[in-house]
């Protein structure tokens, strides 16, 4: 993950303010090839988030959908909390933990020479501790709504605990973990204060598509291009959402009607 | 000796406490509901723990509180046929009845697919998914998913609930032809009197 070359940032950087004075003109297509760069660094942000958030997430959501133990409330409580604190709190939070003078920051590039500050695996991180709570709730539902005694009947069948997880819980909550990830997908791919915060707004590296409409109503020429990304957005958000409503109502079994 | 059992188990408000010293053939459990009928088949099973006693089927001990032998379900090799089926949704009758395969071939059970499918009738049914099924059919795909699985004893949770009246007296039969063509002893919970009386070889009242 991100390992970058010595003056990588710097040189993305350079080369953004160089376009940064051309931007709005069109290289052919409707989006300029600076808008496609937006899309894909918001793309490939959504998607190393998700996957790393994944999990994560499913862990959390089988341990609160089935698991008793003090403290449950708590940890219930805490898995929410990026959804009701002010989002600027969380990147904050992350910069303290994550940044490189961190705790955790200072450690991950020790060890593995990961960074996260001000790097697009940072915009990452972000957009999967603020996607983290939707994908949970989705996930544990979908666990809850998973009969306990068929796991006991596989169990009485000669399944260890571990294959009656795999070839009876995981397959029957399938559909709500593909919803929770789609819905993850989308709300990383709209993550703002949290990743302003954390790892600010650099073009080519931490500049997602929210922050680059932020960025573009600054602009007193830029409403064509908060147009053309606002509308690009509104679709990408519309297509998970669909997806994920879909994915939900597919129902293990039913899928071919006899 | 097919099954000596003997335990205690407080639940709630209800006290269970059994003894029970069968030859082979049928043991039937008779009682009114809410006795804990079901929950004496989960505890031979192994999916619920007794307060105390001890369970051995054919010589077998899957549980002593005293020696502090408690098999987990899979090592038990009971085939248990669930009051409400319990078939895998999500799997076609085939993959259900398939999925105690693994143990079956560890154990060198005898049983081949072709041969439990014709007995309980249900080779049509093969490629069908369970929702699809009729009371009465789910019933006998699942004793099939029980007997293919490597099971040395049949615990049958009321077998005929769910199930047509027209249906009953094929499950009945059918259950017969188990008990003399097959001689694995059965566990078999009813609150049926008439039904305990024609089916028992051992009748426990509890």
């Amino acid at each position: 993950m991100g390992k970058h070359p010595p003056g990588g940032v710097t040189r993305t950087r350079a080369s953004y303010i160089q376009r940064d004075t051309v931007s709005g003109v069109r290289t052919g297509g409707v989006l300029s090839a600076e808008e496609w760069e937006i899309i894909g660094l918001s793309l490939r942000v959504g998607a190393v988030s998700t996957v790393a958030a994944l999990p994560v997430a499913f862990a959390l959501a089988f341990t609160l959908a089935r698991r008793d133990f003090p403290g449950r409330a708590l940890l219930d409580a805490l898995v929410h909390l990026p959804l009701v604190l002010p989002p600027v709190v969380t990147g904050w939070a992350l910069l303290l933990l994550f940044g490189r003078r961190g705790p955790i920051g200072h450690a991950l590039e020790a060890c593995c020479g990961m960074v996260f500050a001000f790097r697009w695996t940072g915009a990452a991180l972000a957009a999967a501790v603020m996607a983290l709570p939707l994908m949970v709730r989705a996930m544990r539902l979908s666990i809850e709504a998973v009969d306990t005694r068929l796991e006991n009947a596989a169990r009485t069948l000669g399944a260890s605990p571990w294959r009656a997880f795999l070839t009876v819980t995981l397959p029957l909550s399938m559909p709500g973990i593909l919803a929770a990830v789609a819905l993850g997908f989308a709300r990383s791919l709209g993550e703002f204060g949290a990743t302003v915060s954390f790892v600010s707004s650099i073009p080519g590296e931490t500049r997602t598509l929210p922050l680059a409409i932020y960025g573009a109503m600054q602009l007193p020429a830029g409403e064509t291009q908060v147009l053309r990304l606002a509308l690009v957005s509104i679709a990408l958000a519309l297509g998970m959402l669909l997806l994920s409503e879909l994915l939900l109502r597919r129902q293990p079994g039913r899928q071919h009607e006899l | 000796m097919s099954f000596d059992v003997q335990l205690t188990k407080q639940l709630g408000n209800t006290r269970i406490e059994l003894r029970i010293c069968a030859g082979p053939g049928i043991t039937v459990l008779v009682g009114p509901s809410g006795v804990g009928k079901s929950s004496v088949l989960n505890m031979v099973a192994g999916l619920l723990r007794p307060d105390s006693g001890h369970i051995q089927v054919s010589g077998e001990t899957l549980y002593d509180h005293r020696a502090g032998i408690d098999l987990p379900p899979e090592q038990r090799h009971a085939g248990y046929v669930f009051q409400d089926s319990r078939l895998f949704p999500h799997l076609r009758v085939i993959e259900n009845l398939r999925y105690g395969e693994r143990r079956a071939r560890a154990g060198k059970s005898a049983f081949a697919l072709e041969e439990i499918s014709a007995l309980l009738g249900i080779e049509a049914l093969l490629q069908r998914w369970p929702r699809t099924l009729s009371g009465g059919e789910a019933r006998r795909v699942a004793i099939g998913r029980a007997l293919l699985s490597g099971a040395r004893f049949l615990l049958l949770d009321e077998p005929l609930s769910f199930v047509d009246r027209a249906r009953r007296e094929e499950i009945l039969r059918l259950i017969e032809r188990l008990r003399d063509e097959l001689a694995l002893p059965m566990l078999y919970v009813t609150h049926d009197p008439d039904e305990a009386r024609w089916l028992a070889t051992t009748l426990v009242a509890i």
